[in-house]
C-alpha cells in the first residue's frame, strides 16, 4: 500500500533528500506498521513520541498493530512543546 | 528571595513613592504574583470602575521564586483591570526585570491614580524617583529603553515601557521588558499609558535572601533542574525549535484557526513553521534563526532570535530592523500568519519586531486584522475606510502597513487598536470577532481541541491558552495523553489545569516548566523558600482560591454566564477538514458540569459555600 510519511522537527534530517515539505511517498507492505516505519527510517524509538495517522494520535501501545491503511499519511513527531 | 516583605506604593497623581509592609496574611493565601496581586487589586478597586480612569491601579507584582535560583524563576506580572475586556487582566513576562524589581527589595509595585505629566519611574534599590518622561514620551519601546540605559550608563538597568501603540488608545497594548519580552495580553500597557506612566526602570543590587530554608531550597531547585534537564520536552525540544515546533502539529492536527477561523488547516503552515526557521535563505545562506534565548534563570530557553531577509521588502529602506530580535513565537507566528493566510516568514517577523518595538499584542493584532480581512471581502469595509489598504487574506504587504499604522496609532491603525470585537461591531458585524469577553483567541481552534473550547469560555481574562492548556494532555499527551474530540472529563480537565497554572504564575516560575514539572516538583522549592505549609494540595488549594477570587472580581466588574461562551462560528460552523472535520465546539455539554464541580450556582456563581472553603 501507498502512505505519506512525514517527520518533523529534530527528526527531519531523516528523511531521504527526495522529501518535500517534510513529507515522503511511500510503499510499503499492507501489513506494515507505524513501528516498521519507525525502525525503517532509523527513528530512535524514545524520539517517535508523537505519532499521528491522519492527525488522530496513535497510542504507543497501538503501534505495532497493523492499522494503517492505504493512502493514510502518518506523521511523527520527537518530544515538542509550545504554549 | 521568597517574600522581601515590602511593597512600593507609587500615587501617580500625588507623585509619591511610599514603601509598606507585605500583607503576609495575603501572602501565604495567595502566594504572590498574579495570585498575590489579584487579591490587592480587587480589596482596593472598584472592579466596575473604568480600566482607563485613575480610579483603576495597575501592579508589578513578582512571585516568591522570583529572582532565586528556582529555574525561570524570573517571572513577573502585569495586573490590573483590562479596557479590552472589562475583565481582571494578569499578563505574564520573563526577561529580567522580574529579578531586578525583587533584587531591590521589593515584591511588587502598585501604581495609583494618574499623573499630571508623562513620568517614569527610576527605581535603584530603595530610592524610587517619579522622573519627566518629556525626552521618551512619543517614543518606542526600543527607542525609550536606549535613551534610558544612555542617560543612566548602566547597561544592567532593567526597563519595561510601554510604546506609541499604548500612547495612541491600542486597547491591545502590551508592557515591554529588556526590549523583546511582553506582558503581552488584555491591554495593559494601554492601562500603563492612561496614568500617563511610560517607564520603569529597576537597578536592584540586593542579592537575594529571606529563604526560609537555604540547603532545602538548594536541594529542592537542583532536583527541579535536572527533572528539566532530563525530560526531552523542557531539555531538548524546546530550546531547538521553540513554541514553534508547535505549527505544524496544530495543523495536522487539524486545529490551526485560519483565516480568521473559518478554516481549521493552513496550506502555508510549514512555510512559517518553526522548522522553516531553520532553513538557510537564498539571499545571504543564513537561517531566519540565528539562536535561542533564555530568560533570567531560565534552564529551558525557549526564545527565538531572529533576523529578517536583507532582501526582503520589508526592510528594504529600514537598516534598523536588519540585526538580530526578538523573533517568532508560535502564538504571534500563527495569529500573524494563518489566520490571516499570509504564508511570508520574512513578513511575518517583520511584524512581530514591530509588536516589540512599539509595544502591542501580536495575538490581538493579528486577529483583528484577520477580521477586518474578513470584513473587507465581504464589502463591510472598504478601501475609503481603511485609507486605500487592500486588506485581502494572504497580503504580506497589507499585514506589515497595517502593523506600521498600529504601531503609530495612525490612519486605519486607529480602528485596528480597538481589537476584533469592538472592529466588527463598528463596521456592523459583531459576528466575525473571533473572541471571548472581547479578547482575541489564541492559536487552537476548538473544534479540533474540545477542552480547549471550555477553558476559553471560562477563562477569567477572555480567550486564553495560558489559563488552562489542555492542548498539553489533549494534544501532547502531558501529563496524560486524553482524546482531543472527547468532552467527557474535559470539565475536571479544564479545572485540574486552571487551578494549577494559577499556582505556578503565582510562585514566580514559568508555566513551561509543567512539560516536566507537576506540583509535586513545584511544592518543594516553594516549600523550601517561603514559610506556611506548601505542598501539592495545598498549592492546589491556593490556585483554586485564585481562580475564584478573579471569578468574583468579573463578576462584581458585570460580567455574567452569558459571557462564557464561544463565538457561533465555532458553536454552529462544523470543521471543513482534517480530523475533526463535521465537528463543533460542544461547549453546551461542558459548561454545566464545570460550574457544578467548581461549586458554582447553575449561573456561574461562586456559592457562599465555595468562598467561605476556600477563604477567598
Amino acid at each position: 500500500m501507498k502512505l505519506t510519511f512525514k517527520l518533523f522537527a529534530s527528526l527531519t534530517d531523516l528523511l531521504p533528500k527526495e522529501a518535500r515539505d517534510h513529507a515522503i511517498d511511500i510503499d510499503v507492505a499492507d501489513n506494515a506498521t507505524a513501528l516498521d516505519l519507525i525502525d525503517r527510517f532509523r527513528i530512535p524509538r524514545k524520539s517517535a513520541h508523537l505519532v499521528l495517522v491522519n492527525g488522530v494520535y496513535l497510542d504507543p501501545d497501538e503501534r505495532g498493530e497493523a492499522n494503517l491503511r492505504d493512502g493514510d499519511t502518518i506523521a511523527i513527531w520527537p518530544p515538542v512543546a509550545g504554549g | 528571595m521568597a517574600w522581601t516583605r515590602k511593597i512600593l506604593r507609587v500615587n501617580l497623581t500625588k507623585g509619591t513613592c511610599v514603601a509598606e509592609p507585605l500583607n503576609m496574611d495575603w501572602a501565604t493565601k495567595y502566594l504572590g504574583q498574579r495570585g498575590l496581586a489579584s487579591k490587592y487589586l480587587a480589596e482596593e478597586i472598584d472592579p466596575a470602575c473604568d480600566a482607563l480612569s485613575p480610579a483603576n491601579n495597575l501592579i508589578m507584582a513578582t512571585g516568591p521564586l522570583t529572582g532565586t535560583m528556582a529555574s525561570t524563576g524570573g517571572r513577573y506580572s502585569v495586573i490590573t483591570k483590562s479596557p479590552l475586556t472589562g475583565a481582571i487582566a494578569c499578563s505574564n513576562s520573563g526577561g529580567f526585570i522580574g529579578n531586578e524589581i525583587k533584587n531591590a527589595g521589593w515584591d511588587m509595585i502598585i501604581f495609583e491614580g494618574k499623573s499630571p505629566k508623562p513620568v517614569y519611574l527610576y527605581l535603584e534599590n530603595d530610592n524610587a524617583t517619579l522622573c519627566s518622561a518629556d525626552e521618551i514620551w512619543g517614543k518606542s519601546v526600543w527607542e525609550t529603553d536606549d535613551i534610558l540605559h544612555t542617560k543612566y550608563q548602566d547597561p544592567l538597568l532593567r526597563i519595561a515601557a510601554v510604546g506609541r501603540a499604548a500612547e495612541q488608545g491600542c486597547l491591545y497594548s502590551a508592557v515591554v521588558n529588556d526590549k523583546h519580552r511582553a506582558a503581552g495580553r488584555s491591554g495593559v500597557g494601554t492601562v500603563m499609558a492612561s496614568k500617563n506612566l511610560k517607564a520603569v526602570a529597576v537597578r536592584g543590587t540586593k542579592g537575594v535572601g529571606n529563604i526560609r530554608d537555604p540547603q532545602a531550597f538548594i536541594r529542592a531547585t537542583v532536583e527541579g533542574k535536572r527533572v528539566l534537564a532530563e525530560n526531552a520536552m523542557t531539555g531538548e525540544g524546546l530550546g531547538a525549535l521553540g513554541t514553534q515546533a508547535l505549527m505544524n502539529v496544530i495543523n495536522e492536527v487539524g486545529a490551526m484557526p485560519t483565516r480568521n477561523m473559518r478554516e481549521v488547516q493552513f496550506e502555508g503552515a510549514s512555510k512559517i513553521s518553526g522548522e522553516a526557521m531553520l532553513e538557510p535563505r537564498e539571499s545571504d545562506g543564513k537561517a531566519n534563526l540565528t539562536t535561542n534565548g533564555a530568560c533570567f534563570g531560565c534552564t529551558i530557553a525557549c526564545g527565538r532570535i531572529s533576523t529578517i531577509d536583507p532582501q526582503h521588502y520589508t526592510i528594504a529602506d529600514k537598516p534598523q530592523y536588519a540585526g538580530n530580535s526578538g523573533g517568532l513565537e508560535y502564538e504571534a507566528a500563527w495569529a500573524l500568519g494563518s489566520n490571516t493566510g499570509v504564508d511570508d516568514l520574512d513578513a511575518l517577523t517583520y511584524a512581530n519586531f514591530l509588536c516589540n518595538e512599539d509595544g502591542y499584542d501580536p495575538i490581538s493584532f493579528g486577529a483583528t486584522v484577520s477580521a477586518a480581512m474578513e470584513l473587507f471581502q465581504i464589502g463591510a469595509l472598504t478601501t475609503k475606510d481603511t485609507g486605500g489598504l487592500e486588506l485581502k487574506f494572504g497580503s504580506a504587504e497589507a499585514l506589515t502597513k497595517a502593523a506600521e499604522l498600529v504601531a503609530i496609532g495612525e490612519g486605519f491603525g486607529k480602528d485596528l487598536g480597538l481589537g476584533s470585537k469592538r472592529l466588527c461591531d463598528k463596521y456592523g458585524h459583531p459576528e466575525l470577532s473571533m473572541t471571548v469577553k472581547g479578547q482575541e483567541f489564541p492559536a487552537y481552534d476548538p473544534r479540533g481541541i474540545q477542552g480547549m473550547g471550555l477553558a476559553y469560555a471560562t477563562s477569567n481574562r477572555g480567550a486564553c491558552h495560558l489559563r488552562g492548556y489542555t492542548v498539553s494532555s489533549e494534544i501532547l499527551g502531558v501529563p496524560v495523553k486524553t482524546d482531543p474530540f472527547a468532552t467527557e472529563g474535559k470539565p475536571e480537565l479544564v479545572k485540574a489545569f486552571q487551578d494549577a497554572t494559577a499556582a505556578v504564575d503565582s510562585a514566580g516560575l514559568c508555566v513551561f516548566t509543567t512539560f516536566a514539572w507537576t506540583l509535586e516538583d513545584i511544592a518543594p522549592q516553594v516549600a523550601a523558600a517561603c514559610e506556611g505549609n506548601w505542598t501539592a494540595e495545598s498549592m492546589v488549594e491556593a490556585g483554586e482560591r485564585i481562580w475564584n477570587l478573579e471569578r468574583k472580581f468579573n463578576i462584581d466588574a458585570g460580567l455574567t454566564a452569558a459571557d462564557d461562551t464561544l463565538p457561533e462560528r465555532l458553536l454552529k460552523d462544523a470543521a471543513k477538514t482534517g480530523p475533526a472535520k463535521g465537528k463543533v465546539n460542544e461547549l453546551g455539554k461542558m459548561l454545566p458540569q464545570y460550574y457544578q464541580i467548581r461549586g458554582w450556582t447553575v449561573d456561574g456563581v461562586p456559592t457562599a459555600e465555595t468562598l467561605a472553603r476556600l477563604s477567598v
